[in-house]
């Protein structure tokens, strides 16, 4: 089998370019193509243009800007020869079968063998696109279907036709998987594949539900949405999102296509507000407004479109008796007697049904319904993990009193449940009415799997400690927001303790959506108020001791993070003797945001690791200035890459681009590193002392003088100075790490006490937004 | 019969000297209450609570309210009592000067509210259910509303009601029944049964202004769906006057254990006409307005009745001979020595006397931010007092009234047997203070309050209104040698506060039982905490004042009536044997909710 070295993308429209930017944030080189435009003077100007937005795009395609230079562009005229050394070529052009046609045709003319061609077609059927090809083209042909945006959605659909060779889907899918970061769901080839067909189905009957019973856009999107585990955007904050003009087009293509009996076609109407507002350009966030609207003549104020008139007036923050009779219990929300209630049940009980017809004809099985709706739509749990969650006998009794006929999959279902633990294994349950071990890709491990099987081997409120085999163990957060705490400080000294003598490596990770954002600021701040100066010492001091003891366990320590890392969660990692990052990793130093500077050994590790890997001039003062400079800013890294960049990674650290493979492949780290491990040696020092702080305070002032800095940080960003400038240390002295935590904790405690920090951190609180004091 | 003299030097000194009264004058609307008008006003407020309140006190306890034919009648002498309150002005104290009131700050209407306590707590119901619903409706109220009752409630000449209880909720007001139905005009018809409505009936007006809680049909379930509304006893007519008789009356008067002067209604509403206050379903807000200054008021009424019956208690105990003391005669002329020799006597006055300096600082304290959030001019100002306010509310209330009643129990063991006697009057002062542990919330919902709303509000942010200036003073005073006695202890009562209320919020945020197990406790950690730090400062000040005495720098006494030497020693009785007990109910604190939650309810 032929390695997937490099890749051409054809079709720079948002989708292929971003497909592009993720082929290159793997490493691999991509050829991203498109036409010429009439009467062009660059006729690579399209792809080229492309690319230049997705380098000013916010949240960027492009996790770094060394991903970027991996990607060629050229034009379908002149350069598609040069998808001849290409061994997977991806075609992303308009929805429309004869131009794809056209462009398979000029494709196969040139594409070397054992090269595999896909489409990123969402509507089309494989069927179609391969209808009167030749055997080769059929054999190497596949759809994969990325979801927008491609860098940020982790599901890939993928769907082969009855030609297709399975070593070529096996080939591509491993692709998208180990290199592209995705979860690959296999569908069949049927109109709108899984997600899509499920969502749409289910956004449209959400629509139509709301203007049939009167439901407001507001009220929609606070009932179809966190009580659902369906994000907060809801319905119609979705449809503003990827815009109001693709849903016609999609309703329809999936009307025309699918058989006459499905139930899809109940849901198929025509919507004259919809249809007005596209005429209007009200497409969403991208055009003039979608069902929400900020009206700049009003003064910047939040508006919502009535659905019954078609105008726009103020929106409103609505009050649903039955979101607080309901309290967390889905099930008597869909029960509860009031035109609310009703609203939940008529939209998510024929969505349940509709994902219940999907087995069998768009998937194999439940499990790949639920894992397209949670990554391809974000939902927390999938329709068949929600019909567990209300109870699968009250789902078909609510579908028997809608007059709804019962899928076959329920039927089977009845008196049961879709998935079970069985022996500490999670199944599903199969359209032959058994039960079936779910199984993970080749290579995979999950925590919550061990979870299932096993018990920690120690634990408190706040984090565990778990056997994952061949003498490692994962050290586990388990507070809310995984938030670091006393708690988690006193179960990682004993997991030290308890590693030393029955282990030989740790992996710090979890499976949280992220990582971990850093200190349990509300802790921190109830005790501020209370003003319970000396626990809060003892938080920070007791923090530095246990990440040094970290530092310096006696067996390797691999933090392996996914999502935000910051503060006190990024200086865990600071402390570890490796990184194996998820790609996908958010990492930074934040502390000046709330008032605060880095007293967990942040400041003392990234001066280390800027003397020795930052390639500076020689002298104390360079890596104390990158380390000012970092920390000053707050930066946050937006992908493992830019961690790297920044150093809150070593340049050997790893990057795993599939969630699901990380602690796999932290622990395939750990373990590398247990033959002949010795701690590092205690780190020493020389700090620029007063001098060195005049002139980052000169800076900091200078900032002032420019508006750029407030009048807060300048009083935050000098405890700073003085922290990672070593205070009156003396040029010549070489000092221990001990000096600067010192440091640390003396400054931290100056400027938590003031009323600048204190209202920071309660903005941020509250807010969730720092404060500009 | 028990004698009443107002304690305005030490009214005076908290004031004054602990507090900033002195510059009330400087916020907008008070111009005018600079200490030389405040004096007069306190010296008034006495004269007329000692000598028209308080002489019908007594006898209005024997005599009652009686209800007949629909009528309540107050006690003798009642109805010319009011008539000389309003003459006096005291009805309108404390309102708005555009409806005829005095405008006076909230900390010169606590200290008159005080003495209103002290001397007929029953008399002082029926003005001060008026100023209650003056407050709601001038908050909330129509303009037109506000111009056709409030001049007359200002006045005195009517009065108002608060009707919120019905036989089936008290505190659960989300369950209320009462409904008013719309009648096409801007009218409503109110039906429903209202009980325990102090001042629903009485004689002493023309007219009662009940603000009244209910439901509009289709109103949400639960408080979601309150409204309030306003009837008067006697529908205005066009011209202001009290004209037809509305569908409110009285079915029953309550028989209490005391306060009995107060009438205490059971109000039936038979499709009454009313007018709605406010905006639908939102009538729980205007209640909320007032409460914290409401519970203020019933936390002076514990203060006023611990101060009369203090009073009386040190005049009985120098006066009352019975046996020696205990380390000789001290009396050779009289036959025994007088009570008041024995240090267990004297523990029990220090005791009162300990708990109504302090209480009565604390509550000016809570009066001062009433004032500063109401009428400060900078915005972060008037927050941080609200959020003061909002915090030491629910401590106020229940430890002044739980003091209080402590305070008017010994007043009764002082008296010995005499004291069990209703003529001496000394129950008949842990009667009527009994009450006010219990309405306004009752003390246990002032503890919830504390633990479950204000504790975790904003992260804490209300606590640092008084950890802060405590911490700061603390910080300020470590190495003062003077000021140790005091400064000691209450540095060691305020860490064991800090440690309750770190275990409270964090246990409670996991098991809101275990916030629910300790609050009682924890209020009261919370009130001696307090008192020890105003007693603190209090001692500060009078050390201050008697240390020039020593040095006699300009030849006069300074304290030529030993107020600050008592003062001295008040405090430190407080520090040493009060406050003790703070280490007792950290220990409590700190045990958990376990014991209670263990026990099976069929068990009990």
């Amino acid at each position: 089998m032929q390695d997937i070295k490099k890749v051409a993308v054809i079709g720079a429209g948002v989708m292929g370019a971003q497909i592009a930017a993720q082929v290159a944030n793997a490493g691999v080189p991509v050829l991203l193509l498109d036409i010429v435009p009439a009467g062009a003077s660059n006729r690579n100007a399209v792809a080229e243009g492309a690319v230049e937005r997705m380098l000013k795009a916010d949240p960027a395609p492009f996790m770094s800007k060394r991903a970027a230079k991996l990607v060629s562009t050229g034009n379908i005229d002149d350069d598609l020869a040069k998808i001849a050394d290409c061994d997977l070529i991806i075609e992303a052009i308009i929805e429309r079968l004869d131009l794809k046609q056209s462009l398979y045709d000029r494709i196969e003319s040139v594409r070397k063998d054992g090269s595999a061609v896909s489409s990123n077609t969402s509507t089309i059927p494989l069927a179609k696109l391969v209808e009167g090809r030749a055997a080769r083209f059929q054999r190497d042909f596949l759809i994969t279907h990325f979801f927008n945006p491609p860098r940020y959605m982790r599901l890939v659909e993928v769907v082969s036709g009855a030609s297709t060779d399975p070593a070529t889907v096996g080939r591509v899918a491993a692709f998208c998987d180990d290199r592209l970061g995705k979860s690959v769901v296999r569908c069949k080839d049927r109109p709108g594949f899984i997600a899509n067909r499920l969502g749409v189905y289910w956004l449209q009957s959400a629509v139509n539900q709301a203007m049939d019973r009167g439901i407001t856009v507001e009220e929609a999107d606070a009932l179809i949405a966190k009580p659902m585990g369906i994000p907060k955007t809801g319905v119609f904050g979705l449809l503003d999102l990827v815009g109001l003009d693709l849903m016609p087009h999609v309703v329809g293509s999936l009307g025309s296509t699918l058989e006459p009996g499905d139930p899809f076609h109940a849901i198929n109407r025509p919507n004259s507000l919809v249809e007005t507002m596209i005429k209007d350009g009200c497409t969403g966030r991208k055009g003039k407004g979608g069902f929400y609207r900020v009206n700049r003549e009003k003064g910047k104020a939040k508006e919502a479109i009535d659905l019954s008139t078609g105008v726009y007036r103020a929106q409103t923050k609505p009050e649903i008796g039955a979101l607080e009779d309901a309290g967390k219990s889905l099930a008597k929300l869909l029960t509860h007697d009031s035109t609310h209630g009703r609203y939940a049940f008529a939209v998510l009980i024929p969505t349940l049904a509709y994902a219940g017809d999907l087995v069998g004809d768009a998937a194999d099985d439940i499990d790949s319904i639920d894992e397209a709706m949670r990554l391809g739509y974000n939902w927390k749990s999938g329709p068949f993990e929600l019909a567990d969650q209300i109870g699968v006998d009250n789902v078909i009794a609510a579908l028997g009193s809608a007059g709804r006929s019962v899928p076959k999959i329920y039927e089977l279902a009845r008196g049961r449940s879709f998935y079970r633990i069985e022996a500490g294994k999670r199944q599903m349950l199969g359209l032959d009415g058994a039960y079936h071990d779910l199984k993970r890709p080749d290579g995979v491990i999950m925590l919550s799997d061990i979870k299932l099987n096993s018990k920690p081997l120690i634990k408190n409120g706040s984090a565990a400690l778990w056997d994952i085999g061949d003498g490692v163990v994962c050290f586990e957060f388990t507070s809310k927001m995984n938030a670091i705490d006393p708690e988690i400080f006193r179960l990682l000294a004993d997991s030290i303790g308890l590693v030393s003598k029955k282990y030989k490596a740790m992996v710090i990770y979890n499976e949280g959506s992220n990582f971990s954002v850093g200190a349990n600021l509300g802790l921190a701040m109830f005790a501020l108020n209370v003003a319970a100066y000396d626990q809060i010492e003892q938080l920070v001091s007791g923090g530095q001791q246990v990440y040094k003891a970290l530092k310096y366990a006696p067996f390797p320590t691999v933090g392996a993070p996914s999502g935000m890392a910051l503060g006190g969660g990024c200086e865990i990692l600071l402390h570890c003797s490796a990184v194996q990052a998820h790609a996908e990793t958010y990492v930074g130093l934040v502390e000046v945001g709330v008032g605060l500077i880095p007293g967990w050994g942040g400041c003392k590790e990234m001066i280390a690791r800027w003397r020795e890997h930052g390639r500076l001039p020689n002298g104390p003062m360079p890596a104390v200035t990158k380390a000012f400079e970092i920390i000053s800013t707050a930066t946050v890294a937006k992908s493992a890459e830019e961690g790297k960049e920044n150093l809150y990674f070593r340049p050997t650290d790893g990057v795993t681009m599939n969630r699901y493979r990380l602690l796999a492949d932290a622990k395939a780290k750990a373990l590398s590193m247990v033959e002949g491990y010795a701690p590092p040696k205690p780190a020493t020092f020389q700090l620029p002392g007063p001098s060195g702080k005049a002139a980052m305070t000169m800076a900091v002032d200078g900032f002032r003088r420019q508006g750029k800095a407030t009048e807060y940080d300048v009083v935050v960003l000098d405890a700073l100075a003085d922290t990672l400038s070593g205070g009156n240390a003396d040029l010549i002295e070489t000092h221990d790490e001990d000096k600067i935590l010192a440091l640390e904790l003396h400054n931290f405690m100056k400027i938590a006490r003031n009323r600048g920090t204190i209202a920071r951190i309660e903005h941020m609180l509250e807010t969730g937004k720092p404060l500009r004091n | 019969m028990p004698s009443y003299s107002a304690p305005l030097r030490d009214m005076r000194f908290v004031l004054y000297e602990l507090m900033n009264g002195q510059k009330l004058s400087g916020l907008p609307g008070y111009e005018e209450f600079t200490p030389e008008l405040i004096d007069p006003v306190l010296d008034e407020a006495a004269k007329m609570c000692q000598e028209v309140l308080q002489p019908i006190n007594r006898s209005g306890d024997e005599e009652g309210c009686r209800l007949e034919n629909g009528v309540v009648y107050t006690p003798k002498g009642f109805k010319e009592a009011y008539k000389q309150f309003c003459d006096g002005g005291w009805a309108s104290i404390a309102c708005d000067p555009k409806y005829g009131g005095q405008g006076a700050p909230k900390m010169v209407n606590t200290l008159v509210e005080e003495m209103i306590c002290s001397s007929n707590l029953s008399f002082g119901m029926y003005p001060g259910l008026s100023y209650g619903a003056y407050v709601a409706l001038s908050g909330f109220g129509s303009e037109e509303q506000k111009r056709t009752y409030l001049p007359k409630m200002v006045e005195g000449r009517w009065s108002g009601t608060m009707c919120l209880t019905e036989p089936h909720c008290g505190t659960d007001l989300g369950m209320l029944r009462t409904t008013a139905t719309p009648q096409g005009d801007d009218s409503y018809k109110i039906t429903g049964t209202k009980i325990f409505i102090s001042a629903g009936e009485q004689d002493l007006t023309e007219n009662i202004i009940h603000l009244v809680l209910a439901r509009l049909p289709g109103a949400p379930s639960g408080t979601k769906g309150i409204s309030l509304f306003l009837v008067p006893k006697f529908i205005v007519k066009d011209d202001g006057t009290p004209g037809p008789r509305n569908g409110v009356s009285c079915g029953s008067i309550e028989h209490k254990m005391g306060i009995k002067a107060s009438a205490t209604c059971v109000m039936n509403f038979d499709g009454a006409t009313g007018w709605l206050v406010g905006e639908p379903n939102k009538g729980l807000r205007a209640m909320f307005a007032m409460m914290n200054a409401e519970r203020i008021s019933v936390g002076m009424q514990g203060l006023g009745l611990a101060e009369v019956s203090y009073q009386n208690a040190v005049a009985y105990a120098k006066d009352r001979i019975q046996g020696r003391s205990l380390t000789g005669v001290k009396n050779p002329a009289k036959q025994a020595d007088p009570i008041i020799v024995h240090p267990d006597v004297r523990r029990m006055l220090l005791t009162q006397r300990a708990y109504i300096e302090g209480c009565r600082a604390l509550a000016l304290w809570a009066a001062e931010a009433c004032d500063l959030a109401a009428r400060h001019p900078d915005p972060m100002v008037r927050q941080e007092a609200e959020d003061f306010m909002a915090l030491i509310t629910p401590v106020v209330k229940a430890l002044i009234t739980d003091l209080g009643y402590e305070a008017t129990n010994i007043g009764v063991q002082v008296y010995g047997g005499h004291g069990y006697i209703r003529e001496w009057g000394m129950e008949q002062f842990v009667r009527d203070c009994r009450i006010a542990q219990i309405y306004e919330g009752t003390n246990g919902i002032q503890a919830l309050d504390l633990v479950g709303r204000k504790m975790p509000a904003h992260m804490g942010r209300y606590l640092r209104q008084f950890f802060h200036p405590v911490s700061a003073y603390l910080e300020q005073n470590k190495d003062n040698k003077q000021l140790a006695e005091f400064v000691g202890p209450l540095a060691k009562t305020f860490g064991r506060l800090q440690q309750a209320t770190l275990f409270v919020a964090q246990k409670g945020m996991s098991n809101p039982d275990e916030a629910g197990a300790a609050s009682t406790d924890y209020l009261r950690l919370f009130g001696l905490t307090a008192l020890a730090y105003l007693w603190a400062r209090m001692a500060e000040i009078s050390l201050e004042k008697t240390a020039h005495a020593t040095s006699g720098h300009d030849g006069t006494d300074p304290d030529p009536d030993g107020f600050y030497k008592a003062k001295v020693l008040t405090a430190r009785f407080y520090m040493e044997r009060i406050l003790p007990e703070s280490g007792a109910l950290l220990s409590k604190v700190m045990a958990g909710g376990k014991t209670m939650m263990a026990f099976e309810e069929a068990a009990f």
